[in-house]
């Protein structure tokens, strides 16, 4: 398999590397960089457990190459926690019991994520479509909404 | 709620673990790598069932890369946990479209899977059978002709061999015959529950590496280390101290993670790799194909009741629907059928359920354990005979639920420690606005209804069921929980951290659970499954605070210059109880108290609590009488759906689920239970199905295909309610309940259907096309 250089910036920092062809994203991201927040649960983007932010975008990460994240920026759970202070919304993941087993939990993030950078007061119905995509067999789902609605509140309140 | 006395138990306390499952840094045996370690792909048979005349690994081997190569004849090891019926790759035969025929362990993935594409497999394809019913019957194609020569738990399960019953587990309780003639009505009815999957996000994954000199370590993504550990050493003939079973966090089990699955063949390829570590990670359609899944159940239920509505009698038949093996299954159809009548009191019963091989992908454990799919029936029947009666179906349920003073049909008499179902039922009823009817959608096309149904749930484990924990007090005064349980989401760590707290009576920021167990450090504890890890782990660690506290009693007590029956404990200090200033910090005598002058005292100090089921027994092979119940967890739901009459598409409005907790030690994860467990249940109720082919092969064995709730298909309420009549041996009177808000969400919803739209569903999932099918069928009638 062919290999290409590629340069992008992840979580903030400037990464480099040569990745075969194939590479998926989440494969270099895993891989290569060790960040292995992001999961794989199906490897056919219908589970939502690889989410990552693609310039702002949440994409599943397992059907995105590597070659096609070169020249941009990726965010991962792992740049979610500012110098070691957890964000809004991962605080109130914890306090509103929005985690069992937590696997689904860095893709539902990074969906709420970028839910609320483009839309800093969102509906209940706007919430529970932004997460459509990351599928949980926890929760059932009530508590990541509740999460979300509460992170949303109090990042507003801080701006 | 009660009125808590507590500093730490029944609280709304968050999971430790919060924060490391927020950021990513939670690691996952998905996430795990080793120097050295390959990486393993699986053949599986294309064939529901078939001779394998010849495998050539020739091509396979050639590729660069590959270290080992295995088929099933390489192989002759038997497993399971109840009844030893598996192989780790099939051997001569291959019994379902799915299992696994050949492994190859390769430096990456890619050349494993290159090299499991070039493996040659001949097979001649031999007659399935695929219907449970069809494989009861003398003519029907055998699955395991050699079923006499394997080895099972014996007086416990009764395999036949020469057919395709793995287990027959008979209840009889009073007389059938004369209960049916004391009733003036008698209903009959039959229902099916399709299989379904678990779907943990994170699938089935384990590493394990064969050391040299006999000793193996194993990570993996399980809810049984010790269980993975027992069985890996009664199958590879090693002592117990040979093997190291490491579980980190673990994505989801639900019931699909206990027992014994891909370990083995992760053991074998290491060892036949020269002991290089090997990781085995299930693919979606591998844990929907190749893995276990929830069983198939037809059920035929008989009802007599008299004309004032007090059952008489009920005779039911469950047929399991096994699939290929059946080494957990046993156990499903034997703890269904102990559960199978409800939780009625009847007089006269008798049911037998059979456990039924077929060629299709094998049933285990699944949350509820069986009670999901006998009770999808009993209690579809018992609205049913109500609506024949003419009596109010709460009212039929309220004048039959079990009281204190009635017999359970395995002989058990109630006692006021059970429970109560009536406060349950009258809990869910009324906070749906039972006994009026829905409001009418304002859209012409929706029809509502209400619908109720009744649950109970007790633990399915062995008599002897036991577990343990260990204490660890620490330099600063803190403490390390250590047990074998593992807390693969449901929240029991945050439970056992603040029973620890409250028993040791120190800051519960002081306690840490061990998240990672590990059968070389943690004690010993059966397997985390059944709703009974809260329950027994729970004594295991007030006893183990309980030790720790003598402990600090006796070092205290020369210390301070008393005797011990003069201390007393308060916010991390020993004191003396009548001068309470008079008083030592435990960081001071966790590790031994130090005199002035530099003489010591005590000694590290080290708890050890353990427990064990206690009056269990064996059910008596022809009567089923006996006590198999720790402990019986009650509860009801009711719900209000609305259904749109021309898509069949169902939403549901609200949910309100009554369970007695006996005590409710954590809110916040009793609350998350339930509403997880809700959804899920919604799941089997609606959506989701295996489908099979005419040749047994599944449809839908991928999420494209077999669609479980998300987001947008929840309730738009769930009312989570806890009664509390304490269970006088649960740890602060709390009974276990996680499985238990998934159980009988499909009855309530089937009556709610019924209620909506005169419909008797018997089948589920009751999916959007069969309720089209229904309506369109009762407009031709």
């Amino acid at each position: 398999m062919s290999l290409h250089p590629i340069r992008l910036t992840v979580n903030g920092k400037p990464e480099e590397a040569t990745v075969p062809a194939g590479m998926t994203l989440l494969e270099f991201l895993r891989e290569r960089l060790f960040l292995t927040g992001a999961k794989e649960g199906c490897g056919a983007g219908e589970c939502g457990a690889c989410t990552v932010l693609l310039d702002g975008n949440p994409v599943t990460s397992c059907l995105v190459l590597a070659v096609e994240a070169a020249g941009r920026e990726v965010r991962t759970v792992e740049g979610e926690a500012q110098e070691g202070d957890l964000s809004a919304l991962q605080r109130a993941f914890i306090e509103e019991g929005a985690i069992q087993c937590g696997f689904c939990t860095p893709g539902m993030i990074l969906s709420a994520r970028a839910l609320l950078t483009r839309n800093p007061d969102p509906t209940a119905a706007e919430i529970v479509e932004a997460i459509a995509g990351n599928l949980c067999r926890c929760t059932g789902y009530e508590a990541i909404v509740a999460a979300i609605h509460r992170a949303a509140k109090e990042e507003r309140s801080r701006q | 709620m009660s009125e808590d006395k507590y500093r730490y138990v029944g609280q709304s306390v968050a999971r430790e673990d919060g924060p490391e499952k927020a950021t990513g840094a939670a690691r996952y045996t998905h996430d795990l790598s080793f120097a050295g370690m390959l990486h393993a792909a699986i053949l599986k048979s294309p064939h529901a069932s078939a001779k394998i005349v010849r495998i050539d690994t020739t091509k396979a081997q050639a590729v660069p890369g590959v270290r080992a190569v295995l088929t099933g004849g390489a192989l002759t090891y038997r497993l399971g946990i109840y009844l030893r019926d598996k192989q780790i790759l099939a051997n001569g035969i291959v019994r379902y479209q799915g299992e696994a025929v050949a492994a190859v362990a390769a430096e990456t993935l890619d050349a494993a899977r290159k090299a499991v594409s070039l493996i040659e497999v001949e097979y001649a394809p031999r007659p399935a059978v695929l219907d449970a019913r069809q494989a009861m019957k003398k003519d029907a194609p055998l699955v395991h002709a050699d079923l006499g020569s394997y080895d099972f738990m014996k007086g416990v399960f009764a395999p036949q061999p020469g057919t395709n019953i793995a287990h027959h587990q008979k209840i009889r309780a009073g007389n059938l015959e004369e209960g049916f003639r004391g009733s003036d009505l008698v209903h009959e009815a039959s229902f099916m529950t399709a299989p379904v999957q678990h779907v943990p996000l994170e699938t089935h994954a384990v590493i394990a590496q064969a050391l040299p000199g006999g000793r193996t370590e194993v990570w993996t993504s399980s809810q049984s280390p010790y269980m993975v550990r027992h069985l890996l050493a009664l199958t590879f003939g090693l002592p117990h101290q040979a093997i190291r079973v490491h579980v980190p966090y673990v994505g989801g089990g639900f019931g699909g993670k206990a027992g014994l699955h891909l370990e083995p063949l992760a053991i074998v390829l290491s060892r036949a790799a020269g002991g290089r570590p090997v990781k085995v990670v299930a693919t979606r359609e591998e844990e929907f194909n190749t893995l276990p899944s929830r069983q198939g159940l037809h059920s035929t239920i008989k009802i007599g009741v008299t004309q004032d509505g007090s059952i008489q009698a009920l005779q039911a038949t469950y047929v399991w629907d096994a699939g290929a093996y059946a080494d957990y299954g046993v156990n499903v159809g034997r703890a269904a059928a102990y559960s199978g009548a409800g939780p009625y009191a009847i007089p006269h019963c008798a049911i037998d359920s059979y456990v039924v091989y077929t060629n299709k992908v094998f049933g285990t454990a699944y949350r509820g354990f069986g009670h999901l799919e006998v009770l999808w029936a009993v209690e579809r029947a018992i609205d049913q005979v109500a609506h024949k009666l003419g009596m109010d179906p709460y009212e039929f349920r309220m004048k039959n639920l079990l009281k204190a003073g009635d017999r359970t049909i395995t002989g058990e008499t109630v006692t006021p420690g059970h429970g109560r179902p009536d406060l349950c039922l009258e809990a869910a009823a009324k906070e749906i606005g039972w006994g009026t009817q829905s409001v009418p959608s304002s859209d012409p096309r929706k029809v509502r209804g209400k619908g109720l149904a009744c649950l109970h749930k007790a633990p399915a484990m062995p008599t002897y069921t036991s577990c343990s924990a260990i204490i660890k007090l620490d330099e600063d005064g803190g403490a390390d929980v250590l047990v074998s349980g593992v807390d693969y989401g449901q929240g029991t760590y945050t439970t056992l951290r603040q029973i620890a707290a409250e028993e040791l009576k120190i800051q519960i920021e002081r306690v840490h659970v061990i998240n990672d167990c590990d059968t070389a450090f943690t004690p010993y504890d059966w397997q985390t499954v059944a709703s009974r890890f809260s329950f027994m782990g729970g004594n295991a660690v007030i006893e183990a605070a309980k030790d720790c506290l003598h402990q600090l009693k006796a070092t205290a007590a020369l210390a301070l210059k008393v005797r011990p029956d003069e201390i007393d404990f308060q916010d991390g200090f020993a004191l003396v109880a009548t001068e309470p200033l008079r008083r030592v910090p435990y960081k001071d005598l966790a590790l031994g108290y130090t005199f002035q002058n530099g003489s010591s005292v005590g000694g590290p100090v080290i708890g050890h609590g353990r427990y064990i089921a206690t009056g269990l027994t064996h059910l008596d092979l022809a009567t089923g009488q006996g006590r198999p119940a720790q402990f019986w967890t009650y509860g009801a739901h009711a719900v209000e759906i609305e259904v749109d009459t021309e898509t069949g598409e169902v939403e549901v409005l609200k949910v309100a689920t009554a369970l007695d907790a006996g005590k409710v030690l954590n809110p916040l994860q009793c609350r998350g239970q339930v509403v997880g467990g809700v959804v899920q249940g919604l799941g089997s109720a609606l959506w989701e199905g295996f489908l099979f082919s005419e040749d047994g092969r599944l449809q839908n064995g991928s999420f494209t295909d077999y669609k479980i709730p998300t987001s947008k298909d929840v309730p738009h309420e769930i009312v989570p309610i806890f009664i509390e009549s304490p269970q006088p041996d649960g740890p602060y009177g709390a009974r276990g309940l996680a499985e238990h808000p998934m159980i009988s969400i499909p009855s309530a919803v089937g009556n709610a259907l019924y209620n909506a739209l005169k419909i008797d569903f018997d089948s589920i999932p009751i999916t959007a096309e069969r309720i089209q099918q229904g309506i369109a069928a009762r407009s031709r009638a």
